[in-house]
């Protein structure tokens, strides 16, 4: 229907619109490489207040970008809102009526900032695999640039939850006198090996699709598409949780079929879909592999397998934090089994063991990882009861 | 604040590092901050509690101490203080010796089941006593361990734990003349600050 106006929430930031900025002080890389020039996309809800304390940080997990809240196309009644648009508005418990939200890209991305698929200025032609391999470090020291330019000198909070919440520690240990806050959900101190070997699968997916073309295939005009869909699809299962597929496919729809998760009443005998679970990961991975530049997954799952903050203090992860003067906000989810509660646990810990300010919360959940995106009613309360208190400390002049 | 917690509080040194263990809605923690500029750690299991300390920006860790503290370093807390839950924990042994371990003090309150009306109700009416300490039928209340004063006093004894102070007092949190004389027989809650 053209012109059709969709209603927008009263506590929805409503429509946005993102920022390219560009940066041309070239930035020097872990891996010893530099990148002379990039662009950022940046999307912000609320405003900066007169004493500039009032600024949020949010970063994006493995597939997330710059769209967090609100909406880009009023005539548009089908288009979802950002990723976190459940934690971000007025009244919210990231309130625009108290913070200023700042949400970017990241280096490597592909939703507009600098990534595998952007020109490379000195050959005309996209990076691909020439594009240097970024870690969490190069993204928060990019973040910190971004903060310059913005003018924020202290962040209230920085916010993340899984490769965020490490996103979230590293500016701890790196910026120890930019956050006040620092908020790291589902997350872990490194991955462990089954994490590494989860995001192996994902990266010989990838790699081994015939349309991959060593990372070129913007030269070929085609994408590997399968690949990236099998990629995402044994992600999404370390995302949720046996209870909630469970909940979700383990019942019968109708009488006919034996009580099993079948798609039709009968069984094919044959490799098509039986079951609705499979339509469903074949739904997500294809969706998903549209939309998604492979290079830049590849990308994000090698910044996952290095995040490491304790190697450059011996092992000791307590150490990294010996500096860090920010109070923590540690919360994990009950079924998430990739970076289960344990893992928050030994962050906690580890907090603990360098004498800092930390509270801890385990929610239960039957989301698995995703809960962190979802309106989980404790997890909710608990950020609204925190960053209450965040709000608190900006209206009384809160600077350290 | 509940009268145990009033009378504990000048054993909490300004600056020092304080672990609360059943911390409840923080108000305590929030309360030593405020006047004594500790640094809290609150330990709880229940959700609204937790919600309470976040709102009072006390710092607080979901966790059940009946599984221990492992996870805490040997004297990294100057107090540890564990107010009316030594009655309800599994090994209430086990959670003084940890206590012992984690802070260089600590601080206990317990009801004192050999209060005389206690005893009274046992003797007299053969059922479990009820008192406005201990509110609960034998069948629901969340008290495992009971114990008197003469039972703690006999576990310091035993584990070789140091009393620094030990004070008895009423249900107002009064001493008086007649505890003085007779703590296990008159007092109604106890109060014990203790160390290695």
């Amino acid at each position: 229907m053209p012109g059709a106006q969709k209603k927008i929430a009263a506590d929805s930031v409503g429509l946005v619109s993102p920022e390219r900025l560009h940066f041309d002080e070239p930035l020097k890389l872990r891996s010893g490489r530099t990148i002379d020039q990039y662009d950022l996309m940046v999307e912000t809800y609320g405003t900066l207040n007169a004493e500039r304390n009032n600024a949020l940080l949010i970063c994006h997990a493995l597939s997330g970008d710059h769209h967090a809240a609100g909406y880009y196309d009023a005539n548009n009644p089908k288009e979802k809102p950002g990723w976190w648009d459940c934690c971000i508005g007025p009244g919210k418990p990231f309130d625009t009526n108290h913070f200023f939200i700042v949400c970017l890209n990241n280096l490597g991305g592909c939703a507009g900032s600098t990534g595998p698929s952007s020109i490379n200025p000195e050959t005309g032609k996209p990076f691909g695999l020439d594009f240097p391999i970024i870690t969490v470090r190069d993204w928060v020291n990019s973040q910190a640039r971004l903060a310059d330019r913005l003018g924020i000198e202290q962040w209230a909070a920085v916010i993340g939850g899984s490769l965020g919440g490490m996103q979230v520690m590293r500016w701890a240990i790196s910026y120890p006198a930019r956050l006040r806050h620092a908020l790291v959900i589902a997350a872990a101190p490194k991955l462990s090996a089954q994490n590494i070997a989860f995001n192996e699968v994902a990266r010989q997916s990838i790699m081994s699709d015939p349309d991959f073309h060593e990372g070129r295939y913007y030269d070929f005009n085609t994408f590997p598409q399968k690949g990236v869909m099998l990629a995402r699809m044994v992600g999404h299962i370390t995302y949720l949780s046996d209870a909630m597929l469970r909940e979700k496919f383990g019942k019968a729809s109708s009488d006919s079929n034996f009580g099993r998760d079948l798609r039709s009443g009968n069984l094919s005998f044959g490799f098509d879909v039986d079951f609705q679970v499979q339509s469903y990961l074949q739904y997500k991975g294809q969706t998903f592999s549209k939309n998604f530049d492979a290079n830049t997954y590849l990308l994000m799952i090698k910044a996952l397998d290095y995040f490491d903050p304790a190697v450059d203090y011996g092992g000791d992860f307590s150490k990294a934090f010996a500096h860090s003067q920010c109070k923590f906000l540690v919360m994990s989810f009950s079924s998430d089994w990739r970076f289960a509660p344990e893992r928050s646990r030994e962050i906690v810990d580890n907090l603990l063991k360098a004498h800092k300010q930390v509270s801890y919360l385990e929610i239960a959940a039957a989301e698995g990882h995703d809960s962190f995106l979802m309106p989980i009613p404790r997890y909710m309360q608990a950020l609204h009861a925190y960053m209450g208190r965040v709000a608190v400390e900006c209206n009384s002049g809160g600077h350290r | 604040m509940r009268g145990d917690l009033q009378l504990i509080q000048d054993w909490i040194a300004p600056g020092s590092r304080v672990l609360d263990l059943g911390c409840g809605d923080g108000a305590f923690l929030a309360h030593l901050k405020a006047t004594r500029n500790i640094q809290e750690l609150g330990l709880e299991i229940d959700a609204e509690n937790i919600l309470q300390c976040l709102r009072a920006g006390v710092n607080v860790i979901e966790q059940n101490m009946d599984l221990g503290l492992q996870n805490l370093e040997s004297g990294s807390f100057d107090t540890v203080v564990l107010a009316h839950t030594l009655q309800a924990l599994h090994r209430p042994d086990l959670i003084v010796e940890e206590m012992l371990r984690v802070g260089k003090n600590c601080i206990l309150t317990f009801p004192n089941f050999a209060y005389w009306r206690h005893r009274l109700a046992l003797l007299t009416d053969g059922r479990m006593p009820k008192s406005p300490q201990l509110p609960y039928e034998w069948y629901d209340t969340p008290n495992l361990h009971h114990c008197t004063i003469s039972d703690f006093d006999e576990l310091c004894r035993r584990k070789h734990i140091k009393v620094l102070s030990r004070t008895v007092v009423d249900h107002g949190h009064h001493s008086s003349p007649l505890i003085r004389l007779s703590p296990n027989f008159f007092g109604i809650n106890a109060i014990y600050h203790i160390t290695r």
